[in-house]
């Protein structure tokens, strides 16, 4: 029991010693690393989104898309993206392979003329599908991508401010909240613009674990404070036992999921 | 100057041996319907399958008098466009479909098509596809060189983009070290030529059977072709052989000055590269065919720039430029000999999708100019609007093709409707 003490003393004591002798950019990126390493292992992953636009006049309009997803060990993740509706893009698909390190490739499946374009991944600020997430938001969130200072704790809650490294993002800063407890999983997210006004603000909600370990929202809400503008996207039929392979993310694989 | 459009619309006509095109869906059919049989019953029903009809009025007005007898200003137009697919083995085998019929003024852009109609089965790192199949290789916007499996349905469209289902065996293999691919075509389309009161004309209006083969097998001539491509950091490049039936028919002119048209037999090697490094594309695709009557290099490069989210707007802009170059004279077909292509291409990435591309071909050695406007929005979550105009300025009177579709300049516009 004495020893029980000690110890537990000993390893507050250390606990609380270590974060003191951290800096705020140490203890942010260690948050990442945290948040990056409780999903480590996923494997792949599919699931069907819908995503709801709407403007400030409350008008919504819709789109359906499929996404498949493979976790790579040494880069970024791959990713394959088939839109659905509207149904004049349907068939429309994007191969993303990212980086964690450097420019991400990017190809693009036109069904109408079966023809496949490498594209510049260049346009991260951009509007996704007229939507107000940008590609940045919405490519694979990689450490190695921002530059971290922790804020502050509140709860169970870590507030971690992270700065893009690529000159061409919209923001200046995002401010990440991460849920400790329930695996680093990020509750919500404030974008700040290049004049770091703040601009959006990410709720993510709906949260379902999936096997015993990986943290999947169902729903992520984006509002624009500026245009008051927003979108949200609802996941549905998050699936992990496809176990998918590289072959199922080549540019032939864009093609059939397109045709 | 000619442009690919010019091109497109001067070797085509609807001409296919329908009895022995039947006889051909009829076998693929029947095949694929024992092999879905088959299939099923080793690994239970869990198919999945998707019907899809797209419905298009279409109207393009001629706005200078015609150069020659009966031909129209004013084209009304509808075109249907049912697509099915059957998916089983979870996805990883399908049968897809896609039909398409049109009916116009002109009796000869009445038409129809299976654009595709094909078994296709893949595994691991290979996929073997059987039937009529549209394929498409290249990267550079004005004129689409290394392009060859697939005829292109010249009547449909002006920049030629629309092609003809083209009966095949593609089996492909993906590696470390780049794709393989390789085809079997055992039959030949020809192209479709405008009618009597169709625009994009000669004097004369072609006959399909002015056409004729190279070859004593004609349209059963059996063609094969092979692929190469790889994706490596920030280069795609292609490489590839076609040997058989070319789809571009040659003129001949023997010493009366009488036409001697037909499809040559040809050999011919492509090369596609493009390079994506930051906001730049930089592309080329150059071909070398032989063939008994005539030997010949072309190509085609140039850079594609995108400044994108202007201002935060979201509208992006891209700025395209190329040089087209071809070996062959004025009398050949595909004779975008010395020109350069121009085009701005802007994406206003609103919920409607709406785009603009505006873009120019100039000739270096004389007047001939064409410039072009197209653009496209989505109306409600059903409809797409798109408009296309097409001018014709200063065509040289010496241009051997051009100068027939001097007065063809038009405005188009179609709604699409989508089920």
């Amino acid at each position: 029991m004495k020893n029980k003490i000690l110890t537990t003393l000993i390893v507050f004591t250390m606990g609380v010693s270590v974060s003191y002798a951290q800096s705020p950019e140490e203890r942010g990126l260690e948050v990442a690393k945290a948040a990056d390493a409780a999903d480590t292992g996923f494997g792949s992953s599919t699931v069907e989104l819908r995503m709801i636009l709407k403007n400030k006049n409350g008008q919504v309009s819709e789109r359906k898309m499929s996404t498949k997803t493979l976790e790579m060990e040494t880069d970024g993740d791959k990713s394959l993206i088939i839109f659905n509706t509207p149904k004049d893009v349907k068939g429309t698909s994007t191969l993303t392979f990212t980086h964690r390190v450097g420019s991400d490739d990017q190809w693009l499946y036109l069904p109408s003329i079966s023809r496949v374009k490498r594209i510049s991944s260049n346009n991260k600020s951009g509007p996704f599908m007229g939507s107000e997430f940008a590609y940045e938001d919405l490519s694979s969130q990689e450490v190695e991508k921002y530059t971290y200072k922790f804020l502050k704790s509140e709860g169970n809650f870590l507030i971690v401010e992270q700065d893009p490294v690529d000159p061409k993002s919209g923001y200046t800063r995002r401010v990440v909240t991460y849920n400790k407890d329930k695996g680093y999983r990020i509750e919500k997210s404030e974008f700040y613009d290049r004049k770091d006004t703040l601009l959006k603000t990410l709720d993510y909600s709906g949260y379902k674990q999936y096997k015993n370990k990986y943290w999947r929202a169902g729903q992520m809400k984006m509002v624009n404070h500026q245009s008051n503008k927003e979108t949200t996207l609802e996941f549905s039929d998050y699936n992990f036992e496809k176990e998918l392979t590289e072959d199922d993310f080549s540019q032939n694989s864009l093609k059939r999921a397109g045709n | 100057m000619k442009v690919k459009s010019g091109v497109n619309y001067y070797s085509s006509r609807f001409y296919i041996n329908k009895k022995d095109m039947k006889k051909y869906i009829v076998t693929v059919i029947l095949s694929f319907t024992i092999y879905c049989g088959f299939t099923q019953e080793e690994k239970g029903p869990s198919l999945t399958h998707d019907f899809e009809l797209e419905l298009e009025g279409e109207y393009r007005y001629f706005f200078d008098e015609a150069s020659f007898n009966n031909q129209e200003n004013n084209f009304p137009s509808i075109a249907v466009r049912p697509e099915y697919s059957l998916e089983w083995n979870k996805g990883y085998e399908s049968l897809n479909f896609k039909g398409f019929f049109r009916l116009d003024v002109d009796d000869e852009r009445t038409h129809w098509d299976i654009r595709e109609l094909y078994y296709q089965k893949a595994k691991s790192n290979w996929e073997i596809s059987i039937g009529l199949k549209k394929v498409y290789w290249g990267v550079t916007e004005s004129n689409h060189l290394v392009d060859i499996i697939n005829q292109t349905d010249a009547v449909e469209s002006f920049d030629g983009e629309k092609k003809l289902g083209q009966p095949m065996v593609q089996y492909s293999l993906s590696t470390n070290f780049g794709t393989f691919d390789a085809f079997y075509l055992p039959y030949h389309r020809k192209r479709t030529f405008a009618g009597s009161k169709g625009r994009f004309r000669f004097s004369d209006v072609l006959n399909k059977d002015d056409f004729g083969y190279e070859s004593d097998a004609e349209e059963w001539h059996q063609d094969f072709a092979l692929r190469y491509a790889h994706s490596i950091g920030i280069f795609d490049v292609g490489l590839s052989h076609f040997y058989g039936t070319g789809r571009e028919p040659l003129f001949d002119f023997d010493a009366f000055g009488n036409i001697n048209a037909f499809y040559p037999i040809i050999n011919q090697t492509g090369l596609d590269v493009q390079i994506t490094h930051n906001a730049f594309l930089w592309k080329l695709e150059s071909i070398y065919r032989t063939s008994d009557a005539q030997d010949f290099f072309a190509a085609v490069g140039g850079v594609e720039f995108t400044i994108s989210n202007i201002k935060n707007t979201g509208i992006d802009v891209g700025l395209i430029g190329e040089y087209l170059y071809d070996e062959r004279d004025e009398l050949a077909l595909n004779a975008l000999q010395n020109d350069i292509f121009f085009g701005s291409r802007i994406a206003f990435n609103d919920i409607q999708s709406t785009e603009i591309l505006l873009g120019g071909i100039t000739d270096l050695e004389n007047s001939s100019k064409i410039f072009s406007i197209e653009g496209s929005r989505r109306f409600g979550e059903s409809m797409k609007v798109e408009i296309e105009g097409r001018f014709l300025n200063n065509v040289d009177d010496n241009e051997f093709i051009l100068s027939n579709f001097q007065n063809d300049s038009f405005l188009r516009i179609t709604l699409f409707k989508y089920f």
